[in-house]
């Protein structure tokens, strides 16, 4: 489970969150959503240990991250951000590999090279294995950057849960992948994974998610299963925007219908 | 592809210990293979060397080779080690003050050295020239890092800018220098920083030899970490390294074992930028292999030039400096044309 309590955080006298408290659930697929400069990414990036200087405190299964070494949350916490490119070109199994590093002191052994391999099989990247990084479109990035935070936390730790953080992770992807990349990540979340994942399409979220986090000016302003949260005062009150909500006929979610 | 060609080094190998023997085969006097054989047994059983050709090549070709293939060594591995830790492919140690610094450094000697107390050269001897230098690569270079940083981050254009700004600050101070100086010192500091191999010896050999293998050891197993920062900082911390102490701790090094070699050997332009692009366009990126496939090549192509400069208007002497330029530099503006077509996000602004 992860926890975060009080979280406070400001740059430049500039609050950026004020007093989120939260808590996530393994087995569940958690998503946070808001308008622009709401505050998503810093939260983000405090829960998973990228920003240190905030106040409030942050738990992983009870541990508050700053007990935690960096190599040892490394081993058990993944993390894919937006777009994150490379100044250097590597082929795509490279990159992959690098979500090993963590795990092996100089080399990889033979299990690293298994899981990375698996990884890629999984993720229809066996013909890129050798391509050039740099030369792959948005999506196709996208996906062996996913591919490398998989095979960073591809096993189960001994004790305790995975934690699986995704900014955006759809982005440049396109409508099939989206879908894809949401039942992949669902069914990680169901082998003792905690998953959160910030998220900009409603709809997909409330067919994906178990739970939803609001967040609007720094402030956590409603969290619960998409049938409970969402309404059209919340998503007036968050987004200001005119919606309606109905049930989507095929997949029983709420679907919101903006006006 | 020859990342994954396993004679990929063996031949890197073959290739250093060839150029190694042409290097020392060949100059002003001319050393048959049977010379060496016959210099070294002599030396190792402590005895004087035997004839003119067997002094020739351990008392000057032998300490001047080994040192021209560390230094080339230190240039390139110092070259990898910048370029992944700013993300970006044109950073060389002379961009950022270390160079001009030594220059300013050994200028000082050549021009002031007249006026120093007698009890400050008696103490230094010869190494007058290369302390001085190596005081002025490591604080020049200090000073632009200070300047650099700025909450608690080292941001690349920053520092390249300040870097410039100090490269002309040690710049007007070597020319004034110059300017002042009689002849015959205005030509050592044109020497000088035009990078030399002439004056090498033994004790320069151990004294650079030992910084080199110190850094090279401490950066090879910080090989996996400097991986992760072509992901960027962002993502090397969730790859659980600590970007900042990552690059305090390798800066410091590099610092100082570039400028140990400078301060001995000169100014020399372009290895450090060079070397590492023509591997990463042989074997990629990975600085498992990069960092030592740089100092094979670095060692190799400097040795290389070196021998070139003593050969090409013999009996005279070309620096070494000019032929790393006038061969480096061309090679350098196709690199720069090869990269605007693949500028993408995460170059400059990293």
């Amino acid at each position: 489970m992860l926890k975060t309590e009080n979280i406070s955080f400001s740059i430049d006298k500039k609050q950026i969150l004020k007093n989120v408290s939260a808590s996530f659930q393994p087995g569940e697929f958690n998503m946070v959503l808001g308008p622009n400069g709401s505050g998503k990414s810093s939260f983000l990036k405090i829960f998973s240990g990228e920003i240190n200087k905030f106040d409030g405190s942050v738990f992983y299964d009870d541990k508050r991250i700053k007990e935690i070494k960096k190599e040892e949350l490394a081993k058990k916490r993944a993390v894919m951000s937006q777009q994150p490119e490379l100044s250097f070109p590597l082929l795509v199994e490279e990159v992959v590999m690098m979500g090993r590093y963590p795990h092996f002191s100089f080399s990889p052994n033979k299990k690293d090279i298994a899981v990375c391999n698996e990884v890629i099989d999984k993720m229809n990247l066996s013909s890129f294995k050798e391509r050039n990084y740099l030369t792959l479109s948005g999506g196709e990035k996208q996906r062996v950057q996913f591919a490398r935070v998989l095979s960073q936390i591809w096993e189960q730790p001994e004790t305790g849960y995975r934690y699986l953080f995704l900014d955006e992770p759809l982005n440049s992807l396109d409508i099939s992948y989206q879908h894809e990349f949401l039942q992949e990540a669902a069914t990680l979340a169901k082998h003792n994974t905690v998953l959160i994942a910030i998220m900009h399409d409603i709809n997909l979220a409330a067919q994906y998610a178990d739970k939803l986090f609001f967040l609007k000016e720094g402030e956590l302003v409603k969290y619960g299963t998409p049938y409970d949260v969402l309404t059209p005062d919340l998503i007036k009150h968050v987004f200001n925007v005119n919606a309606a909500i109905i049930n989507n006929p095929v997949t029983g979610k709420p679907l919101v219908i903006y006006n | 592809m020859l990342r994954h060609n396993k004679f990929f080094f063996p031949a890197l190998i073959a290739l250093l210990v060839i150029v190694l023997l042409w290097g020392i085969a060949f100059g002003s006097v001319h050393i048959r293979l049977q010379d060496m054989f016959s210099g070294l047994k002599h030396a190792f059983n402590g005895q004087d060397p035997a004839n003119i050709h067997e002094a020739v090549f351990i008392q000057l070709r032998l300490p001047r080779v080994i040192l021209c293939g560390i230094t080339g060594a230190i240039l390139a591995v110092s070259g990898v080690l910048m370029q992944g830790l700013f993300r970006n492919p044109i950073v060389e140690p002379g961009l950022i003050g270390t160079s001009a610094g030594a220059g300013l450094g050994a200028s000082v000697v050549f021009v002031l050295a007249p006026g120093f107390s007698p009890a400050v050269k008696e103490w230094a001897g010869t190494l007058l020239t290369p302390i001085l230098a190596f005081i002025g690569a490591m604080a020049s270079t200090i000073i632009v890092y200070s300047i650099a940083r700025n909450a608690k981050r080292i941001s690349i254009m920053s520092l390249l800018l300040v870097g410039i700004a100090m490269n002309a600050v040690c710049l007007s101070g070597i020319n004034f220098l110059a300017y002042t100086a009689r002849d015959s010192q205005a030509r050592s500091i044109t020497f000088w920083n035009m990078g030399n191999f002439s004056g090498a010896s033994w004790l320069q050999v151990v004294v650079v030899g030992i910084a080199a293998a110190v850094v090279f050891i401490i950066s090879f197993n910080y090989s996996k970490q400097l991986n992760t920062l072509l992901l960027g900082e962002e993502e090397a911390t969730y790859l659980g390294v600590d970007p900042n102490k990552l690059k305090r701790n390798i800066l410091l090094l590099n610092t100082i074992m570039v400028s140990v070699a400078t301060a001995f050997v000169g100014v020399i332009a372009f290895m450090g930028l060079i070397v590492p692009h023509m591997l990463r366009l042989m074997i990629g990126s990975d600085n498992k292999r990069l960092l030592p496939a740089s100092m094979l090549l670095g060692s190799a192509l400097l040795i290389c030039a070196d021998t070139f400069g003593r050969l090409v208007l013999a009996p005279a002497e070309v620096s070494v400096g000019i032929i790393t330029s006038l061969i480096g530099a061309p090679i350098f503006i196709i690199l720069l044309k090869r990269f605007n077509l693949l500028q993408h996000k995460g170059g400059y602004n990293a």
